[in-house]
């Protein structure tokens, strides 16, 4: 299967099962796409008068080269390789840790309902913490590197334990054959010196949780009192950044009040920030905010806006790199990682503050998701097996989708939320995704045409 | 070739080979909370 699209004047074709990307000229551009359903015959006689004979040969001739060296038309044998997904064994390597399931900010589209996951407000204990970092230890196989997410609602405001949890997994690593990759997410308001030290000890990444510009950030993050949180947490925020070498994101969503969000990630850029991720909103569709159908045609614009105004900033000198544009094409995961997709449910868990686990922080509070607790480990075995079978050719849509190696089968509490199912795909999410991706690849064709 | 430019050659069969040893991060744990992107991580396999 192939993928061709053109964009910001290059033409790019994917071959999707081998990986290979390829840019090309408008002559081999439009005979691919005749390829494989037209004889060199009728490819000749259609595209002659407007190329001529020669170019067409020439094309024909390099893109039979390609299809010789398997890097296009090359067939997707991986479907064979995922038949075994049930019986493999899969390790715990990953926690997201609701240490709060309180917050200081009342965001409006906050999927934890400012902090209480359909539930009470409650604050994890050391011990609930302890153990399950035990937990994770202990299931976590031969893998060495282990990775925990403080998490909220508002993680800082339990942050005693979340400092005596670190202090808890380091004294366990070297006994354990294990390393920590600890990494936190904050919404910034209680930040302080000596948690900005800490944090620079301890933390592989931070994510900071900012929605772009004021007016848009503080129309969807307002404190409690209804009062917006830009201006309090914006500086603390570029000074964490300052000392962190690269290792944090400034995070925000966009929503159906914000679709030209390009200019929200622009304005995060302005700011100094360099490390960027802005993502759409998940809600319910009757919720205002909600992204609908048809703000789609705004949103994939937009997306090409950004990345023109990417790679412009990038030639400049004054470069950012946004999420959803990185993209490892030489040294990118390998197809089982690609196949598996987010581990949620087998790989990740997530833990709330008294212990139980769910398939991930998404999942939280929705009580026929819950797999166990600290304490049992997991007693729900059935739904476990559920995600364990969940990959990119147990969806229909992915099957055949040409993202499929890139998006590994989309967000399974997504699916769930719109289709009841967790085996379907977010459509919305999907055209989003898709686009993402093309641009991504159109950045790498831009930036490589440089030099 | 003077058409075709290739930005990166086949790469992902390779990858059933070594891959698959699980010590690269979980996909959904950084800057993305809410989907599912893993094209943009890399591996920490130094085998491969
Ligand atoms: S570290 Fe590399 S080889 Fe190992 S599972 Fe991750 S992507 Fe695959
Ligand atoms: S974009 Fe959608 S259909 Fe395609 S692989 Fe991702 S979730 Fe599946
Ligand atoms: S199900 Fe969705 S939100 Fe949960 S870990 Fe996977 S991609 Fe992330």
């Amino acid at each position: 299967m192939i993928h061709q699209y053109k964009n910001n004047g290059y033409n790019i074709v994917m071959d999707i099962a081998s990986g290979s990307v390829h840019v090309v000229d408008d002559v081999v551009y439009d005979a691919i796409a005749m390829y494989e359903d037209h004889t060199k015959e009728e490819i000749m006689a259609a595209l002659t008068p407007v190329y001529g004979a020669e170019e067409i040969e020439e094309a024909l001739n390099e893109i039979q080269e390609l299809i010789d060296q398997e890097m296009l038309f090359t067939e997707d044998e991986y479907q064979q390789y995922v038949t075994d997904f049930k019986k493999r064994k899969t390790v715990v390597k990953a926690l997201c840790l609701h240490v709060a399931h309180d917050c200081n900010l009342a965001c409006k589209y906050c999927f934890a309902e400012e902090g209480e996951y359909h539930g009470r407000r409650a604050l994890m204990s050391l011990e609930v913490g302890k153990k399950a970092l035990d937990f994770l230890i202990e299931n976590s196989g031969n893998r060495v590197n282990l990775e925990v997410d403080f998490f909220g609602g508002e993680p800082l405001m339990n942050w005693d334990v979340v400092k005596e949890l670190v202090a808890y997994g380091r004294s366990r690593e070297a006994e354990c054959n294990k390393k920590f990759r600890f990494t936190i997410t904050t919404n910034g308001v209680l930040l302080n010196d000596e948690i900005m030290d800490f944090c620079n000890r301890e933390m592989a990444n931070v994510v900071l949780s900012l929605d772009g510009r004021p007016e848009v950030n503080d129309r969807m993050r307002p404190f409690r009192n209804g009062k917006g949180s830009y201006e309090v947490i914006v500086p603390k925020f570029q000074k964490f950044a300052k000392s962190r070498q690269g290792q944090y994101y400034v995070r925000g969503t966009f929503t159906h009040n914000n679709l030209d969000f390009a200019s929200d990630v622009l304005h995060f850029a302005d700011l100094g920030f360099d490390q960027i991720s802005i993502e759409p909103v998940v809600s319910a569709p009757s919720e205002p905010y909600a992204i609908r159908e048809e703000d789609l045609p705004q949103i994939l614009a937009e997306y090409d806006r950004l990345a023109v105004e990417y790679i412009k900033r990038k030639k400049e000198g004054r470069g950012f790199n946004f999420f959803h544009f990185m993209i490892d094409l030489s040294q990118g995961p390998c197809v089982a990682k690609r196949l598996a997709g987010c581990g949620s449910g087998t790989e990740y868990l997530a833990v709330t503050p008294w212990g139980d686990f769910y398939p991930c922080h998404q999942f939280v509070g929705e009580e026929e998701f819950l797999l166990g607790n600290v304490y049992d480990g997991i007693t729900n075995t059935e739904v476990r097996d559920e995600f364990k079978l969940c990959n990119v050719y147990a969806k229909d849509k992915c099957r055949n989708c040409f993202a499929r190696f890139y998006c590994s089968g989309g967000c399974a509490a997504n699916s769930y939320h719109f289709h009841g199912t967790i085996t379907d795909a977010y459509d919305i999410g999907c055209e989003m995704q898709k686009k993402r991706i093309e641009c991504a690849i159109m950045i790498k064709a831009a930036l490589a045409d440089q030099d | 070739m003077k058409k075709i430019k290739t930005l990166t050659a086949n790469t992902l069969k390779n990858t059933m080979k070594k891959g698959g040893c699980g010590e690269c991060q979980t996909s959904c744990q950084s800057a993305c909370k809410t989907s599912c992107t893993v094209g943009n991580q890399s591996c920490e396999n130094a085998n491969r």
